[in-house]
């Protein structure tokens, strides 16, 4: 049996069978934290095999390693994976953040091991999930279910008395929109019958999905709403700060940016493009303010943490401005910066996160003079703060200089200006970046860094932040490698969604409902011609 | 087997068992547990439960003058109410441990109950119905004051007697009117009466006044008010039964009138439902962000989960009737789960009230919390599990029929409701309150585990391999549909409306 029909599987179960593997083991030494970490370099071993496998010359709109069996009979659910050049990567991600997380919680949670790594493994379970699902039914499923897990962990192992607040918070904020979405998705079922998203996606390519457009735009809204929650994007950012100061390392490295803009990508564009076109001028606003306000915001923080939510929001309004321009490289530099700011945010909480470990505080003014103490911290921090801000020859500038070319060529109304406001954000970025190194890392001492000598990056921290480092280097000069899948899913995606805009102009001009249907049919025959 | 017999199987053993439990009660010394006692009704529940699914293979049976229909419709709900029965009885054997000289009536009480709600979902005569409801009612009014010397149980009792009595009067006087208006009690026929009928007002009041009076069993809004108190007061293991068999076999009840007695009103009492059922969702879920009693906010919940299942009454009947049958098998299965869980957490004195009682649990019962953990989720409707497939199903048939501002309105509502959930699980798995730090909680027992797994393991099978109950509901849709409606749309009208 071929193992590529099972692969999705086995990535996305072996999370779980570890979860229960370790409800069993005792909470006793590290057993725990090894258990976890084998587990999770045992999913990044599978994940490992779709890039060496991913056949690039297949068609471009063709899944691969597919699975798709049935599963309820009466709604029609089946269990349906597979990935593309969209979703592989950040397949990828996800196996490869996780066991960087369990060795950054290795000392950090050190009461509660067992609840704290079975909920990790559940919500690695939760975000793979999503990535691979190709029915409604199931993505919802898992979408949902990583909401609970990563509650827990704020709930359970959150930093200040705060953290029950933060963690319902952070869930009925992305729970209600999601709450909107099963409207429009069993709306969608009444329609077409179908929770398939390739089905979904092929009729809405021919505008079979539905002939009302009010409907149609308000269930377009309410699948961007509640991704746009997750991401987050501004305005829509009220829990972010909570959860991520209040929320372990491990969980703050995962809880805001892939899924969510995954989901806009894979699902608002490929089921509704005509109405993510129209909307577009909005979200490119709301991206490039975004990017400013993030940015502004993180400037004037204290809490080193806090700064570095805010710059998250900051950094994901790059991808949303970045693929609400609908240009080829728009898209493909916002995947491409969707999945940097996995990995340059997750080692700058890691390093937020080991700072804490050693001087119990986030608060930037307890900090000064580390550089000299903490040499190799501080070359992370450096190296990390210079791939988020972008420089040529790391990852964050391939991202950016194709987001921001991507947006220039942008055929939608008020590019320019937006995003010429967006640009300052890189400097913006910069300076807020700089400051924080400054603050922490140089100058006087503060009143912790004196009072407290800690000792520099132990092997296990080297282990967990070397792999990103690496990455910063690898994805800014060898950007091909990623860019050839990622390449053929943005190509898809814009030509999706501008092919979409062409019909429904001549829509309009159509006159009557019959002539509607006659169109239909037309441009569905022409595509199967094709 | 004599057809009346073999109709009423699983009711006659049921009744056996229960008076064999009480001639045997008065043999024990006062001071000697009745566990027992306990098992034999165990035992008499089992045998009810595998009776019904006998019942299975003969198809329709009818019995007593046509009074009786035995069909997949009501063995459903028979096996579910016995199961529920089973879980209770299971997770009150030890409640009672040190108050011996009072469980034996209980346990007769518990099966006398559940003869009259699988009698209430067999009866297709509103008399016969009137007779179920009212040998199920009574047991539960006696059950809700058991914690004898207490006074909040009294006070339960009490109060869900005279609200339940009045209720009761109300269903009576409209299966009065009801043969005023069509000349008959029986559901079939007053469905061909309809259509003759010189008083449509009439009909259409007697209708109004069934739906009052079942609207209080199953805890609707405008008729919950009772609710919250009586689930405060009574015992734990009552509250998981009453919440759920009762009301199960009242919704049962519900389904067949409505959709095999009242068709031909269908777009007058649909207005009805719409309106119980949403403000059902907002009194239940709003009333629970305020409780800090956990008893007395899932009662709210219990009112807004009823709410959520009133939605499927307004679906199309094939979707909405095998939605409604799921959705109360799901909640059956994590609301009783609950309750077991709380029935051992508080033992028989209710120790653990509010939700601050509840804080640090995990650290102390990992596998209690884990288990309590998993029906709140159930209830918030997280996917994988009952409660969320069931709520899938229900809101999925009512955007079927076009309903789509209930089906909003519904989902809004499991948002506000997450919250309260969400604030007792984060609780379990906080750091224990300063009060309980050194709570000691008594082991959990063999029955009790065993009522315990049985509730969560149905609550994840039913959401992660719902197909076999799914398939049972969908029968039991089609049973009730098919007879005597003439304006039914079959199954595949409904789904053809799909695709275009």
């Amino acid at each position: 049996m071929n193992i590529d029909h099972n692969i999705l599987t086995i990535i996305t179960f072996t999370p779980l069978a570890g979860a229960i593997v370790l409800t069993l083991l005792p909470d006793r030494d590290k057993l725990q934290q090894w258990g976890a970490l084998a587990v999770t370099l045992l999913t990044f071993l599978f994940t490992l095999h779709l890039p060496f496998h991913f056949d690039h010359t297949a068609a471009a709109t063709a899944f691969q390693f597919e699975q798709n069996l049935p599963w309820i009979t009466s709604p029609a659910i089946r269990y349906h994976v597979g990935v593309d050049g969209l979703s592989m990567w950040f397949v990828v991600l996800t196996g490869l953040l996780a066991p960087l997380g369990v060795l950054i919680s290795w000392r950090a949670i050190d009461s509660r091991r067992r609840l704290f790594y079975v909920l990790f493994l559940l919500q690695q379970v939760a975000m793979l999930g999503i990535f691979v699902s190709l029915d409604l039914f199931l993505y919802y499923a898992f979408w949902e279910l990583s909401l609970v897990p990563m509650a827990l962990l704020i709930a359970t192992f959150g930093r200040t008395e705060n953290r029950r607040r933060a963690a319902i918070k952070f869930f009925l904020y992305t729970f209600i929109p999601s709450a909107m979405l099963l409207v429009a998705m069993l709306w969608l079922y009444t329609r077409t019958g179908t929770f398939d998203y390739p089905q979904l996606a092929a009729l809405a390519a021919t505008h079979g999905i539905s002939g009302n457009t009010a409907a149609l735009w308000l269930a377009s809204l309410a699948f961007l709403a509640a991704f746009a929650v997750k991401v987050p994007v501004f305005p829509l950012h009220g829990w972010l700060a909570d959860a991520v100061s209040e929320a372990p390392t491990a969980a703050v490295m995962v809880i805001a940016g892939k899924l969510g803009l995954y989901s806009i990508l894979r699902f608002s564009f490929g089921i509704f493009p005509g109405q993510s076109h129209r909307i577009a001028p909005l979200m490119l606003a709301l991206g490039a303010i975004g990017i400013v306000y993030g940015a502004l915001l993180a400037l004037v923080q204290k809490d080193l943490k806090r700064l570095a939510a805010f710059g998250t929001l900051g950094h994901v309004s790059v991808v949303i401005l970045g693929i609400f321009a609908f240009t080829v490289s728009g898209i493909d530099g916002g995947i491409y910066q969707a999945l940097n700011e996995g990995i340059g945010g997750s080692a700058l909480f890691m390093l937020l996160g080991l700072l804490y470990e050693r001087y119990r505080t986030y608060d930037m003014r307890e900090y000064g003079g580390l550089a000299a103490n903490l040499p190799w911290v501080v070359t992370m921090f450096v190296l990390t703060a210079l791939s988020v801000t972008g420089l040529p020859m790391l990852n964050g500038f391939v991202g950016e200089f194709l987001v921001f070319s991507g947006t220039m060529q942008s055929a939608i109304a008020h590019h320019i200006g937006w995003t010429t406001l967006a640009t300052t954000g890189v400097i913006l970025t910069a300076s807020y970046m700089l400051w924080m190194i400054q603050k922490v890392f140089y100058g006087e001492l503060g009143p912790r860094s004196e009072s407290i000598t800690a000792p520099d990056l132990s092997a296990r921290e080297h282990l967990a932040l070397w792999p990103l480092v690496a990455l910063f280097l690898f994805m800014g000069i060898a950007s091909p490698i990623f860019m050839k899948a990622i390449n053929t899913a943005g190509t898809r995606i814009a030509e999706t969604v501008n092919h979409s805009q062409g019909t429904t102009v001549n829509f309009e001009a159509a006159s009557s409902h019959s002539d509607h249907t006659d169109m239909t049919t037309t441009s569905s025959a022409t595509k199967g011609a094709r | 087997m004599a057809p009346n017999v073999l109709a009423l199987l699983p009711e006659y053993i049921l009744t056996i068992t229960g008076v064999l439990v009480m001639l045997a009660d008065p043999l024990f010394p006062d001071e000697k547990a009745r566990k027992p006692l306990g098992w034999l009704a165990i035992l008499g529940t089992v045998a009810a439960g595998l009776a019904s699914w006998y019942q299975l293979r003969f198809g329709v049976l009818h019995a007593f003058y046509g009074t009786i229909q035995v069909d997949s419709f009501s063995v459903f709900f028979h096996l579910l109410i016995a199961a529920v029965a089973l879980v209770t009885l299971l997770s009150s054997l030890d409640y009672f441990e040190g108050h011996a000289n009072v469980a034996g009536e209980y346990f007769a009480l518990v099966l006398f109950g559940a003869t009259g709600m699988m009698l209430m979902t067999c009866s297709v005569e509103l008399l016969m119905v009137f007779v179920g409801l009212e040998i199920s009612s009574i047991s539960t009014y006696i059950m809700a004051g058991f914690r004898k010397g207490k006074a909040p149980a009294s006070e339960a009792s009490i109060k869900y007697f005279l609200l339940g009595s009045f209720a009761t009067a109300f269903f009576l006087y409209g299966i009065a009117l009801a043969f005023g208006a069509t000349g008959s009690t029986r559901i079939d026929a007053i469905a061909q009466g309809l259509a003759t009928t010189s008083a449509p007002t009439l009909a259409f009041l007697s209708l109004a006044l069934i739906i009052i009076g079942i609207g209080f069993k199953v805890s609707a809004a405008p008729f919950q008010v009772w609710t919250p108190d009586v689930y405060q007061g009574a015992p734990a293991p009552v509250v998981g039964l009453m919440s759920t068999a009762p009301k199960a076999a009242a919704f049962a009840v519900l389904l067949r009138i409505l959709f095999s007695g009242f068709p031909a009103y269908e777009h007058r009492w649909a207005a009805l439902i719409w309106i119980i059922a949403a403000l059902s969702m907002f009194v239940g879920n709003l009333g629970a962000l305020m409780q800090r009693d956990v008893k007395r906010m899932l009662a709210y919940s219990s009112i807004a989960h009823a709410g959520y299942l009133l939605v499927a009454y307004t679906a199309f009947p094939a979707d909405g009737i095998a939605s409604a049958c799921f959705y109360t098998a799901a909640y059956a299965a994590m609301n009783v789960g609950a309750f077991t869980a709380i029935t051992i957490i508080g033992g028989y004195n209710e120790r653990a009230r509010t939700i601050d009682d509840y804080a640090g649990l995990a650290l102390k019962r990992p596998a209690l919390a884990a288990a309590l953990g998993l029906f709140l989720i159930s209830l918030i409707g997280i996917p994988f599990t009952g409660g969320f497939f069931g709520k899938f199903y229900v809101f999925s048939a009512a955007l079927h029929s076009g309903n789509v501002w209930l089906a909003v309105i519904g989902l809004l509502n499991s948002g506000i409701a997450c919250f309260y959930y969400l604030r007792l699980l984060a609780a379990l798995y906080a750091k224990p309150a300063q009060q309980n730090e050194h709570a000691t909680y008594s082991p959990v027992t063999v029955p009790a585990a065993i009522a315990l797994t049985f509730t969560a393991v149905a609550t994840v099978l039913l959401g992660i391999a719902p197909n076999r109950i799914l398939g049972l509901a969908q029968r039991s849709a089609s049973v009730t549909t098919n007879q005597s409606s003439p304006l039914q749309p079959s199954a595949g009208t409904v789904s053809s409306t799909g695709t275009h």
